[in-house]
């Protein structure tokens, strides 16, 4: 049975996630809009010598495709420099471990991986990649790939908030203000806790030590505390080392545990926040986080109940297997399903290992898109595509052409929102389906039956939705898994954000509607409720079937005794 | 120009559409026609992907049953759709040649050599020379070219005072749809009759010419994607069923036939809603016809449901067109009951509204009872647009003219008295002035050279408008009143009536600078016009409704016609608008929440027998069939069966539209979603249900 101190622990743990939303919710659209803040004076210099280094006029603002094409070349870039840092990386400096070049397929799938930040990782960081590689690249990506998914998201409620312009805002911009204010003093302060609580941060080779038992074990070390505050924070995920945060240095103390928790939906939560700021509707950021808090709260009531049901196989009730057994069952539950719902994707206990409706939420908290929070920026974007479905379909009820916030929703909308909607999910079923029947795909499983349907069927919704955990027992580093998932995170982040971009510039360019009583309201519990059920009705729809024949069954097998 | 309505005309279905409609559904599977709906067309690929299958089989001589009527249903799902379009397309044409039939019964009557001859106004030509009388409408615009005469123009100018028309001056033209209220004029005719104007319009609603709308191509769009995502669904499914199979063991344990997953996709894909949409469309233009409104396009009548301010006339809209008399005002040393009788007396004759409102107000203010025009032997002065007044002379003892009473203009009756040597008193002169400046119109009234009072004529508030523009405040809707009076009766008017804002003094160019500031705003502005000063203004409206009554110009810049040349109807147009929004949106609801139902049918059908313990016992997710179907066969059978049917039970709802009321968006809202939201996820559960035990029992399967 679930504990009385486990429930005060995941009530606090709500309480805390609401109530820093607001605070910094604000902060974050202040900064964003270029207002004075506290942190001004702090990190201003920054702000300006970045411009000047790079000759940005921050005054300078873009249309929907110059913003485009400024974030997709970043982002090129980005890919380039973590690609070439790993397949030089015996060539060059910090790399005590003497570990050698990364083939092209990993270098390839890792590259995307932290630029998208899906931080799915097909390798094991500690045997795999340099200290270099990991400071240079990839802790760089976790900043950048959080700016960017910040930057999109700042510039489709431009989009909204502002009328007949073309401007959607200046791409460089929002990438320096995110970074230099918000994401790196948040993570500055995060890494010193996390090494006060005894993360290791130092450029020391590993250890091999002979434990009391007397066995030999390799103690893993090197500049983790810094990745590890970003990971969490920019909806990263992906660790130092490979356990993750199941690793004590990577997640010693219970407190440690709890701040890395709650820095998965930290950010997440409170843009959806900045955004109801920004395009001046904080009823309705209110409703959609609202929506967003009760599939958290679901997803984590499901897969409590489930965890904590007797095995009919073991008989066991909340069986610790693959669970952090330092911090317990309910820690671990919490964990699965923040970090399935915001993209994070870091972990503290084995997806793989809890019981099959626990991994039917995982599943579908990724499958869904990402929008329960959802990564930074991300999931507030990713959450405009159903928003727009809502008011498109709900709204016409109405009798008016269907308006969001002023802005009337027409076909150009439709289209791009059923773009960004349809790609992801193309990626997830089509690579799938080609796992599942082609001899390379089911070579990389470890188990059978729909467990195994479903460590591939995660493997690709992780990807897919830029989430990144992984649901282990896949072996996902041969070329045909590190292929197709760099490509599969690809088609989920661009196919997302490009689409969505386009909707921001195309909404700036029109006239806002005063609301009256005949306008279609979006602050209100039925909206809510309306946006809830075309989120759960057309995500259970294209992903019944795959449910199904994944944990579903998975589930009624192991009630009848059966286990894979 | 008359128009009867011509709704009684066509039954909802008469058994002539309904036989023409389904043999233009057969015409309709031509692939030309059926790739215009992205929902249908897969749906018909899929039928002949089954077909195909079905007939191999029955050459092969392994054919089922259930092949053989999962492709027929399949194809009524298509057929039903078609037919849907066809009854509405039916049932415009009907609409439309009704139209063209009762549209022609005005008459004019053409001055030949021998005389004048009747013949139907849409014959006139350029240069027709015409006669028109008292009473006559003039059936084209023209010039006079003979004779003077009051004409009524309410219709075009919104100014309900009659109007003095004569030949060879500037005021010589007279619009079509006007009225002559005195005298005799001869008209050349100097445009041609609106007919092909309005021909080329009625052309456009009966459906073949029809261009899909803007939010038609959202929706249409938004029904592909889901499309495209099912045919996705179902296309990855055989690779994970046969995963699965061979992970249990049970080679061909799964049913995942080509004619299932047809099956299958049929019902995932918005079937209904696809089926119907252009039927919905069709029909929103339809209703509008059956209001005598006709849109030049669909994309009008779509935008009339988004109108968020309506400029309405004062004139003929929130007042009756025609004055009142609401108070005698009787001069110095004339008692009141003197003067409402004499008025009273002047007008007994006449029949025009204000003639009889003086009548009636006579009649309940100082019961003076109703005489007929037989009681009084006098003889009875009409109105004549020379001397602008109307009375009675009554003869007494031998005089042949005791009592000469008159009413009219005050320069006219001013005119009168002084001539019979009297002066026209100067408190009259100044009651006259203040009830002018409240807006009413002032009448004197005059016996012989005794000027005895003024009778106030009134604007009068049509019963019910304030109530409708509290309906339309709900709606959201903001109305604004236009007028030329000034802008202490316009507020007094619009105070009465209700309505939020008003333009009083209004100029053409106040119309169109008003309608382009709501605009900048973000506002659609509908309005309802006649007059060829309106053009600019209805063109600039986003819905914009000319009066048929009114100007050629008028006609032209508008987007829809209204026949009946009420303005009202502006009202009705909205509500129209919005229930084809509704009724979209309603049924697009009902068509994704059906998918529920059919998916608990159909998945367990397909995979019920996975990983079942042994080749009898039932497989774990047989547990999913909470419909307790009897058969997998059975089972998608009835989805595929209620999928096709629910088409054919919702085309009465497509072509009448969904209920409208008007109540507030979240109130509409919540009764939608209940209705077709919630009823949608319920509905196809009892159907499948029921349909499997009809198809048990009948042993179909």
């Amino acid at each position: 049975m679930i504990t009385a101190s486990e429930i005060i622990q995941l009530v606090f743990y709500a309480v805390m996630l609401f109530l820093f939303t607001p605070p910094l919710g604000k902060l974050m659209a202040k900064i964003f809009e270029g207002e004075k803040t506290f942190l001004s004076p702090v990190f201003g210099w920054l702000e300006r010598l970045s411009y000047k280094l790079s000759g940005i006029d921050p005054k300078k603002e873009m249309n929907w495709k110059t913003y485009m094409w400024a974030m997709l070349a970043f982002n090129g870039l980005g890919f380039a420099i973590v690609y070439l840092l790993q397949i030089f990386q015996s060539s060059l400096p910090l790399n005590p471990q003497q570990l050698p070049n990364v083939s092209w397929h990993l270098a390839f799938n890792t590259a995307v991986s932290f630029m998208t930040n899906t931080n799915w990782q097909s390798y094991a960081g500690e045997v795999t990649l340099s200290y270099l590689v990991q400071m240079l690249g990839l802790t760089v990506q976790n900043f950048v790939s959080a700016a960017t998914g910040i930057a999109v998201m700042l510039a489709l409620a431009r989009g909204i908030a502002r009328k007949t312009t073309i401007d959607i805002g200046n791409f460089w911009v929002d990438l320096v203000r995110s970074t230099v204010y918000v994401l790196l003093p948040l993570s500055i302060l995060f890494t010193v806790v996390l090494v006060d609580q005894g993360v290791v941060q130092n450029f020391s080779s590993y250890q091999t030590v002979t434990t009391l038992e007397g066995t030999q074990q390799t103690i893993l070390l090197g500049p983790a505390a810094a990745q590890i505050a970003i990971k969490q924070l920019g909806s990263n995920g992906g660790g130092f080392f490979n356990m993750n945060s199941a690793y004590p240095h990577e997640n010693p103390t219970p407190f440690t545990n709890f701040l890395e928790m709650l820095s998965i939906l930290l950010l997440a939560s409170a843009l959806v926040y900045t955004f109801g700021v920004i395009v001046k509707a904080k009823r309705h950021a209110w409703v959609v986080w609202g929506v967003m808090f009760f599939m958290f709260a679901s997803g984590l009531a499901v897969s409590l109940w489930s965890e904590y049901l007797t095995n009919p196989v073991t008989g066991v009730a909340g069986g610790m297997e693959g669970k952090e057994t330092r911090f317990g069952v309910a820690n671990s539950v919490l964990w699965s399903v923040a970090t399935t719902d915001a993209s994070n994707g870091s972990v503290n206990a084995m997806h793989d290992s809890m019981s099959p409706l626990s991994g039917a939420v995982e599943m579908i908290n990724i499958k869904l898109g990402e929008i329960i929070f959802g990564g930074v920026g991300a999931g507030m974007y990713g959450m405009m595509i159903f928003i727009l479905l809502t008011v498109f379909i709900a709204g016409l009820m109405v009798g008016r052409t269907p308006e969001y916030l002023g802005k009337k929703i027409e076909s150009y909308e439709v289209k791009m929102a059923a773009i960004a909607m349809i790609l992801p999910s193309f990626g997830i079923l089509l690579f799938t389906a080609i796992a599942c029947i082609s001899d390379a795909g089911l070579a990389g499983l470890n188990n059978s039956g729909p467990h195994g349907f479903s460590e591939i069927l995660y493997a690709f919704a992780s990807t897919a939705g830029n989430n990144g955990s992984a649901f282990a027992g896949l072996t996902a580093s041969t070329p045909f898994y590190a292929t197709l998932l760099g490509i599969n995170m690809l088609i989920g982040r661009f196919g997302v954000i490009i689409p969505m971009l386009a909707i921001a510039g195309s909404l700036a360019k029109k006239k806002i509607t005063p609301p009256s009583s005949g306008t279609f309201p979006t602050d209100t519990f039925l909206f809510g409720l309306l946006l809830l059920g075309t989120i759960l009705i057309v995500g259970a729809l294209t992903f019944f079937p795959t449910q199904v024949l994944g944990p579903i069954v998975e589930h009624f097998l192991m009630l009848n005794g059966q286990t894979f | 120009m008359t128009t009867k309505s011509v709704s009684s005309s066509i039954s909802f279905l008469s058994g002539e559409i309904a036989f023409q409609a389904l043999k233009d559904s057969f015409k309709k599977f031509h692939p030309k026609l059926l790739v215009k709906n992205p929902v249908m067309f897969v749906v018909a690929v899929g039928s002949a992907i089954t077909t195909f299958i079905t007939v191999q089989e029955i050459l092969s001589g392994t054919s089922s049953g259930f092949n053989i009527q999962v492709t027929l249903w399949l194809w009524f799902t298509v057929l039903f759709a078609n037919f849907a379009e066809a009854v509405a397309e039916g049932r415009g044409k009907a609409q439309a040649e009704a139209l063209k039939k009762n549209r022609s019964q005005l008459t004019a009557r053409l001055k030949i050599a021998s005389g004048e001859k009747s013949i139907p106004a849409a014959d006139l030509k350029k240069g027709d020379i015409v006669v028109c009388e008292t009473g006559d409408t003039i059936p084209a615009d023209g010039v006079i070219i003979e004779g003077i005469a009051s004409v009524d123009e309410s219709a075009i100018t919104g100014e309900s005072a009659p109007v003095i028309r004569e030949s060879g001056d500037d005021r010589s033209a007279v619009t079509g749809g006007t009225k002559v209220l005195s005298d005799r004029i001869l008209i050349r005719i100097t445009s041609e009759q609106g007919n092909t104007f309005l021909d080329r319009i009625i052309s456009l609603v009966e459906g073949s010419k029809r261009q899909k709308t803007p939010n038609e191509i959202a929706l249409t769009i938004m029904l592909s994607a889901l499309t495209i995502i099912f045919l996705l669904v179902v296309a990855t499914l055989p690779p994970f069923v046969q995963y699965a199979e061979k992970a249990a063991g049970q080679t061909g344990g799964a049913l995942t036939t080509l004619p299932v997953l047809v099956a299958l996709l049929v019902c995932l894909i918005p079937t209904t809603i696809g089926g119907l949409l252009s039927a919905i469309g069709i029909s929103g233009m339809d209703r509008l016809i059956r209001k005598n409104v006709i849109a030049t396009s669909g994309r009008a009548a779509e935008a009339a449901g988004d109108v968020d301010v309506l400029l309405l006339d004062k004139t003929g809209t929130i007042t009756l067109g025609n004055r009142m008399a609401s108070e005698f005002i009787a001069a110095d040393g004339v008692s009141r009951e003197r003067l409402a009788d004499a008025a009273q007396l002047s007008s007994l004759a006449d029949e025009t509204p204000e003639g009889r409102s003086i009548v009636v107000l006579a009649k309940e203010k100082y019961q003076l009872r109703g005489r007929d025009v037989s009681d009084v032997a006098g003889h009875f002065v009409p109105f004549s647009a020379q001397t602008r007044m109307s009375g009675v002379d009554i003869p007494k003892d031998g005089h042949k003219i005791a009592r000469a009473i008159r009413k009219g203009s005050a320069d006219a009756i001013k005119k009168f008295v002084t001539e019979q040597g009297s002066v026209f008193p100067k408190e009259i002169q100044a009651v006259v002035e203040g009830i002018a400046r409240k807006g009413s119109t002032p009448l004197v009234v005059a016996e012989n050279k005794e000027v005895l009072g003024v009778i106030e004529l009134k604007d009068v508030v049509k019963g019910g408008i304030k109530e409708r523009f509290a309906q339309l405040r709900q709606m959201g809707i903001k109305t604004v009143m236009i007028t030329g009076d000034n802008p202490l009766t316009a507020a007094a008017i619009a105070a009465e009536a209700g309505v939020d804002d008003f333009i009083a003094e209004a100029t053409p160019e106040d119309k169109l600078q008003r309608i382009r500031d709501e605009q900048a705003n973000g506002r659609l502005v509908g309005m309802i016009g006649d007059g060829t000063n309106d053009a600019p203004a209805l063109a600039q409206a986003d819905v914009g409704i000319a009066m048929n009554s009114g100007t050629q110009a008028a006609r032209e810049a508008g987007n829809m016609v209204d026949l009946d040349s009420n303005p009202t109807k502006l009202i009705e147009v909205v509500e129209t608008g919005k229930q084809l929004l509704m009724t979209r949106g309603a049924l697009t609801t009902f068509s994704i929440a059906n998918d529920v139902a059919k998916y608990f049918a159909i998945i367990p059908a397909m995979a019920g027998t996975l990983y079942a313990a042994s080749a009898i016992s039932k497989g774990p997710l047989s547990a999913l069939n909470i419909m307790h179907l009897a058969s997998p066969q059975s089972a998608i059978l009835s989805a595929v069966i209620f999928n096709a049917l629910i088409i054919v039970g919702l085309i009465p709802l497509a072509l009448r539209g969904v209920k409208y009321r008007a109540i507030g968006a979240s109130a509409v809202l919540w009764r939608n979603l209940w209705l077709y939201g919630i009823g949608g996820i319920i509905v196809p559960f009892v159907g499948i249900k029921l349909i499997d035990i009809i198809i048990v029992t009948l042993r179909l399967i």
